[in-house]
């Protein structure tokens, strides 16, 4: 069959979204406790139940857990009775929502619900990011988080494509921005801060906080028949990139670029855009590498500077994308998720409304 | 709606062994992917997207190891999807891909599944204390052995079928080369005789830990057409999940198991699994999940599964083949075991598994299961296409 003769594909949309009200600590309950909410909100906005979904796939990471296996405590809050089509992808949900995109594509679900979650409180997640690193020659060595993202963020300085009154400004306005948010963690005014690793101020680095988030995905009719003004995903690719910094251009993210033109971002222009950019000066590198220009509305939730539930955060982009194409703030969004250290691994999803 | 049909034309797998001390992870997973290209007769830049999947990041303690593995894998500049679904998740990682060709996302995907486990210590990665949760104190047989001796006890069997599975086994991974133990000198003697672990599972009764990894190329109705080798299709694939512990939860054939089954059959047109499948690669990491399992699939009717063994049905030469590579007792590196179940039945089917090849195989089932027999995956793959 040659491609001509492939019927088309299946139009999905995310059609609900929840989140939880991120903070810096939830001591007082277990991640299962803490995604519950969040599951009932995202299947009540819709009426679906759990044995209403065609599939279900989530998105964490043992590591923050600190045990093997958490995700399956968290199939139990999902009530996996009776049994359900279920996948799990150690990434962040926005990964999980694209294995589900993949099913309700092949026609062998027309719903999905994807959640993701991650309590970063528990430990120190800039040490636990470590672990993430080369095993054998970087990873002993502890290099976290905010030092790497530091490295990036003097090369980008270096290269004259940003100072720091600049990054500070990104901070700034995302923390303004968040206060509209009532699910953010940082929000208005917030000091600028000592350096953390310099260039980095507090200021330039995501807040550490515990978080889920849920989404519900639809096909065709289904979508419509669920809501309002689906936010349809016209396009969304993933790409990946090298592990090691000395082999990569940090003051670049030639994977964002390529998702996003795969994505089809660069079609038709986008009025808004939510990047996963938990450092300031990877919001500047992400605005270059997806030709993102002063009209459009960047992270007007606030983004991961104002709350970064480690897993959650790259499927809220989605979810907050989407949600301003339900309430008709936006008609064409771009949504971005990154893992990795230095914006290794990059997702783009394109999100537009029905013509009005 | 009409999905792409997906068909395997490359599947590689390391020779498994205790510890690859002469290899890195990297250097582990590349030797299965560089065995399945050569296999399919492609080159990393015939590959389109790479999906990867393991066991718990603990067993070797790096996080989320996709990201180290990029290179490696020759993933730079694609996309890259890591899957983790417990025990299931070399089967899960295999169906995550066929997903991709059969929505017609990618052309061609390169899956593969890895255990390292001497990296690490897999028991210590199992057992880390967990606030407000039950401690898994004895590992997975002390998990499993209440639930073998319940099926005991309701089918009648005697006891010693779980020896008869694993002497199969073994001698069975005596004519696989890429299998873990080869006990030249197995008997059934030698089995009965090995020491009690978890009453009534013994000591050559339960899988071995092994570094490994498997890998497969899946292409789609193109790419098979120009494979230089006969490819295995996909006829039908599924995934269920149900809760860990609950009331009325059946250890011994959980409902998720049952209607993994029956969704794969469905798909494939598969009337009566018994005469219609002609071999199965199931996932036995102890020896009486082959008859737990066999009734669980359908294969027999409850209380009935211990009998197909007893009779020799599920030898290498009996009526419906079971392990014929040895099986997860012979060869377990955790991550990879889902994997080399799917990868081995879709070597039967296209008549590449060499010595323990069954004659004229052509709709093979490949099963795993995780968690606590809560997560399962499975896929049936046959020599012709699914509109053939």
């Amino acid at each position: 069959m040659t491609s001509e003769e492939a019927p088309a594909a299946r139009d999905v949309a995310v059609v609900a979204f929840a989140q939880t009200d991120h903070r810096r600590s939830t001591a007082e309950s277990s991640e299962v406790e803490m995604l519950m909410p969040v599951l009932h909100d995202v299947l009540a906005q819709t009426g679906l139940k759990t044995a209403d979904i065609g599939f279900t796939c989530s998105g964490s990471s043992d590591y923050l857990a600190g045990r093997a296996f958490s995700f399956t405590m968290a199939l139990d809050g999902v009530g996996a009775w009776p049994p359900v089509s279920e996948s799990h992808v150690e990434m962040d949900g926005a990964w999980a929502l694209y294995e589900a995109w993949t099913k309700l594509l092949t026609g062998d679900a027309d719903t999905a619900l994807v959640y993701s979650y991650g309590k970063c409180s528990p430990g120190s997640v800039r040490d636990v990011l470590t672990r993430q690193l080369d095993p054998y020659y970087v990873a002993p060595l502890w290099p976290d988080s905010i030092a790497l993202a530091a490295l990036q963020a003097q090369a980008l300085i270096d290269a004259g494509h940003t100072d720091e009154p600049a990054l500070a400004a990104v901070g700034a306005r995302s923390r303004a921005d968040a206060a509209a948010n009532p699910h953010a963690q940082l929000k208005g005014r917030q000091p600028q801060g000592d350096y953390v690793v310099r260039p980095l101020r507090t200021g330039d680095c995501p807040p550490v906080g515990d978080g889920a988030a849920a989404v519900i995905l639809a096909a065709g009719e289904r979508a419509r028949e669920l809501c309002a003004r689906p936010a349809w995903i016209r396009g969304i690719d993933h790409r990946i990139e090298a592990h090691g910094l000395g082999v990569r251009d940090l003051t670049d993210s030639p994977s964002a670029r390529l998702a996003a033109e795969k994505a089809g971002v660069f079609e038709r222009p986008v009025d808004t855009a939510e990047l996963h950019a938990p450092f300031s000066a990877q919001e500047v590198i992400l605005r270059r590498a997806l030709r993102l220009g002063d009209d459009v509305r960047v992270n007007p939730s606030g983004g991961a500077l104002a709350a970064n539930p480690v897993m959650a955060a790259g499927l809220i982009r989605i979810g907050e994308a989407a949600t301003r194409i339900h309430r008709g703030t936006s008609d064409r969004a771009l949504a971005h998720a990154t893992s990795g250290p230095c914006l290794q691994q990059n997702l783009v999803a394109v999100l537009e409304g029905d013509p009005r | 709606m009409s999905k792409e049909p997906v068909a395997v034309t490359g599947i590689g797998q390391t020779k498994h062994v205790a510890a690859r001390r002469d290899v890195s992870i990297a250097g582990l997973v590349r030797e299965a992917a560089r065995s399945a290209l050569d296999d399919a007769e492609l080159t990393w830049a015939d590959i389109d997207a790479v999906v990867i999947g393991k066991a718990p990041d603990f067993f070797e303690g790096v996080m989320m190891p996709e990201l180290y593995l990029a290179d490696a894998l020759g993933a730079v500049g694609k996309p890259m999807l890591r899957v983790h679904t417990a025990g299931s998740v070399g089967g899960s990682t295999a169906l995550v891909a066929a997903g991709l060709v059969a929505a017609r996302v990618h052309g061609t995907v390169l899956t593969l599944a890895f255990e390292k486990q001497s990296e690490s210590n897999a028991m210590w990665g199992l057992s880390l204390p967990i606030p407000f949760q039950q401690p898994l104190l004895a590992g997975a047989g002390g998990f499993f052995a209440p639930h073998v001796r319940a099926y005991m006890r309701r089918s009648g069997a005697p006891d010693t079928i779980g020896s008869l599975v694993a002497y199969k086994d073994r001698r069975n991974a005596l004519k696989n080369p890429c299998a873990h133990l080869h006990e030249h000198d197995i008997t059934l003697e030698k089995v009965q005789a090995s020491p009690m672990l978890w009453d009534p599972i013994r000591y050559s009764e339960t899988c071995p830990s092994s570094d490994g990894a498997c890998a497969m190329v899946l292409t789609d109705r193109a790419g098979a057409a120009r494979a230089p080798r006969p490819p295995a299709w996909m006829l039908g694939g599924a995934m269920r999940s149900e809760p860990t512990l609950f009331a009325g939860k059946d250890f011994v054939s959980p409902q998720a198991g049952k209607d993994c089954a029956a969704d794969v059959y469905r798909q494939a047109g598969i009337a009566d699994p018994r005469r219609d499948i002609d071999a199965v690669e199931m996932y036995v990491p102890f020896s009486w999940y082959e008859p737990m399992w066999l009734e669980n699939l359908g294969f027999a009717e409850e209380g009935e599964g211990w009998k197909l063994t007893e009779s020799g049905v599920t030898e290498l030469d009996g009526d419906l083949p079971v392990n014929m590579s040895g099986g997860v007792l012979s060869t377990n590196p955790i991550g990879a075991s889902g994997m080399i179940r799917f990868a081995e039945a879709a070597l039967q089917v296209r008549g590449q598994a060499g010595e323990h090849q069954v004659d004229g195989a052509r709709k093979v089932l490949g099963h795993a299961y995780g968690g606590g027999s809560q997560f399962f995956s499975m896929w049936l793959v046959g020599s012709m296409p699914p509109d053939a």
